[in-house]
């Protein structure tokens, strides 16, 4: 028995290696200074800690051609709050209507609905790109802000619905004997229990929003106006850039997520176990 | 009552027109342009019926990409359904510092697969003139010298080097669905078999495994869709690779639609991957539907 235990200790811990060696390279990389970066020795922790990579990968260097990602960063912001707004409040409205006022083929409008969240966004790009090209809505923000409302209406209706289910309809029939209305039971009864729901539902949205890369590539060519995922690609692609500049970079593209991650972890777990459709 | 009913559709109709328009009117209007001859920066709208298709389906590049896909699906799905069920059975063994394994194994899910990409594309770096850097170099460190690879430079290994980022990243995800799974079976069910003896391969293998089959239909539903529409790992990590050794259909279509501006192949290949997706999917939606409304 106490060998079996140690082999299961073992295997976790090796399982933990594999999980965090990148995280190790990344902070190990992005701390080195300039002079200390080779390939060789990427393994090896730097001599003294350097912020340079960090301040290289944030303001860029100008007289190399190099863009900094802090606009970039900000443009995500830009993008990532009020389309995580916006597409929750979608949800909730959609969330309330499919649980309690469910019409004829209420069932087959979420299915249509539920089936956006699995579709490959290549079969709707052309014309994206096209209707957006239309509305002079293309390379830019509010134009990224309009297609991730739109494409998260699936998953946030889902995550709603399955909240709004669980919510005794009693608690509706009592609320129109008492002669209330549609909207008044909508922000009376159900808004005010949604905290969870609506937790839930915007923690998903940032982390699936702030990590969009396709959008973002094919929506705004402009480098000015791309979201972070773009702009860290771009700067690691190019060949003036160190290792360590490219770590540090990845590593300011994970931060706001991973920070969301370490404090709102039972959150963002239960919004993972949703997306599953475990909850149906 | 009758305004209520009113109230209702007008909350659900901006949605219903914006889905309506931006998934189902977009697919409409691909299928379409898979149909007609634009292949330039104009649109061109001639009618071309299934010629795009035809041809693609004799392009070296589309095969390469749709047997890479084939392959990444398949050791995709096992190693991070396999991963994923051993470290859920393992941490339900009443293990300590229960919380922070599990935290770490499924942290990167919080992370861009772009972020990934760059990561890794460093990681699983060869190095030049026989020199070893990477993981190569903490192979040889260790003693297992001999799994040193060209990784995804190596045209025969290719798409199968970024599995390994693509498990890193989602395999924790598996895990955190077979746990959730797993203690979700009642106690007495655990209890009822070890009164009857069994030990704890059977209680596994007769009790827990057939329950979490729903889970594992899930972790296929959810990786499978993942994997065949995968893009932005390959374009971050390797790009085609040599030779087109880690291309996809998603990158192919990219290159073809915005790099080449060969509009009506583009769509055709968009066609062709939203079918597979349909093909595992739709079965899946009916079914669940199907179950939850005799519920």
């Amino acid at each position: 028995m106490r060998l079996s235990r140690f082999f299961l200790y073992l295997v976790l811990i090796i399982f933990v290696l594999f999980y965090l060696m990148p995280v190790y390279v990344l902070v190990v990389t992005s701390f080195k200074s300039f002079k200390e970066i080779s390939l060789r020795t990427m393994w090896i922790p730097p001599k003294e800690i350097s912020f340079s990579s960090f301040v290289r990968a944030w303001y860029g260097d100008k007289s190399k051609g190099l863009r900094g990602l802090s606009g970039n960063f900000m443009n995500s912001v830009y993008l990532t709050v009020p389309a995580t707004l916006i597409s929750s409040i979608l949800g909730s409205m959609n969330g309330y209507v499919l649980t309690k006022w469910k019409f004829k083929r209420a069932n087959l409008v979420f299915a249509l609905l539920l089936f956006g969240m699995f579709i490959p966004y290549q079969s709707i790009l052309i014309p994206l790109v096209q209707v957006l090209q239309k509305t002079k809505l293309y390379g830019t923000i509010p134009g990224l802000i309009l297609v991730h409302c739109v494409y998260g209406i699936p998953i946030t209706t889902l995550i709603f619905r399955n909240y709004y289910s669980t919510i005794p309809s009693d608690i509706v029939e009592a609320a129109k004997i008492d002669g209330a209305g549609f909207v008044k039971i909508f922000v009376r009864v159900l808004l005010p229990l949604s905290g969870p729901a609506f937790a839930v539902t915007a923690i998903w949205q940032f982390t699936s929003i702030w990590n969009d890369f396709l959008f973002g590539l094919v929506v705004t060519p402009n480098p000015s106006v791309q979201p972070i995922t773009v702009a860290l690609n771009n700067l690691a692609g190019s060949y003036f850039v160190e290792w360590n500049v490219q770590m540090a970079g990845a590593l300011i593209t994970a931060f706001p997520t991973l920070i969301v991650y370490i404090f709102l972890g039972k959150l963002f777990m239960r919004g993972l176990l949703s997306g599953s459709l475990s909850g149906m | 009552m009758k305004t209520d009913r009113i109230l209702s559709i007008l909350f659900i109709l901006p949605s219903f027109i914006l889905v309506g328009i931006f998934i189902y009117g977009f697919i409409g209007w691909t299928g379409w342009v898979s149909m007609v001859n634009w292949r330039d920066v104009f649109p061109d709208f001639t009618f071309v019926g299934l010629r795009n298709y035809a041809r693609l389906f004799q392009h070296f590049r589309f095969v390469i990409s749709m047997k890479n896909t084939l392959v990444f699906t398949v050791l995709f799905l096992l190693s991070s359904i396999s991963i994923g069920l051993l470290l859920a059975i393992l941490l339900d063994r009443k293990v300590r510092f229960e919380g922070f394994f599990r935290t770490v194994y499924l942290f990167p899910m919080a992370v861009s697969f772009v972020v990934t990409g760059v990561v890794w594309r460093w990681i699983l770096n060869p190095g030049t003139g026989g020199e070893s850097v990477g993981l190569n170099w903490m192979l040889e460190k260790i003693g297992l010298g001999f799994l040193k690879s060209g990784w995804y430079t190596d045209p025969n290994i290719g798409i199968k080097a970024v599995v390994i980022a693509a498990v890193w990243q989602m395999s924790g995800y598996v895990m955190a669905l077979y746990l959730a799974g797993i203690r979700s079976i009642p106690t007495e069910l655990y209890e009822a078999a070890q009164l009857d003896g069994a030990n704890v391969f059977q209680l596994y293998k007769h009790i827990v495994l057939p329950l979490l089959r729903p889970v594992t239909l899930s972790a296929v539903i959810i990786l499978g869709h993942i994997s065949l529409k995968i893009f932005d790992l390959v374009f971050a990590m390797t790009g085609s690779g040599i030779g087109f050794s880690c291309d996809v259909p998603a990158l192919f279509m990219y290159d073809t639609t915005f790099r080449g501006n060969y509009f009506s192949q583009g769509a055709a290949i968009a066609v062709i991957l939203l079918l597979c997706v349909a093909v595992l999917i739709v079965p899946y939606l009916t079914y669940s539907i199907r179950t939850e409304v005799r519920r």
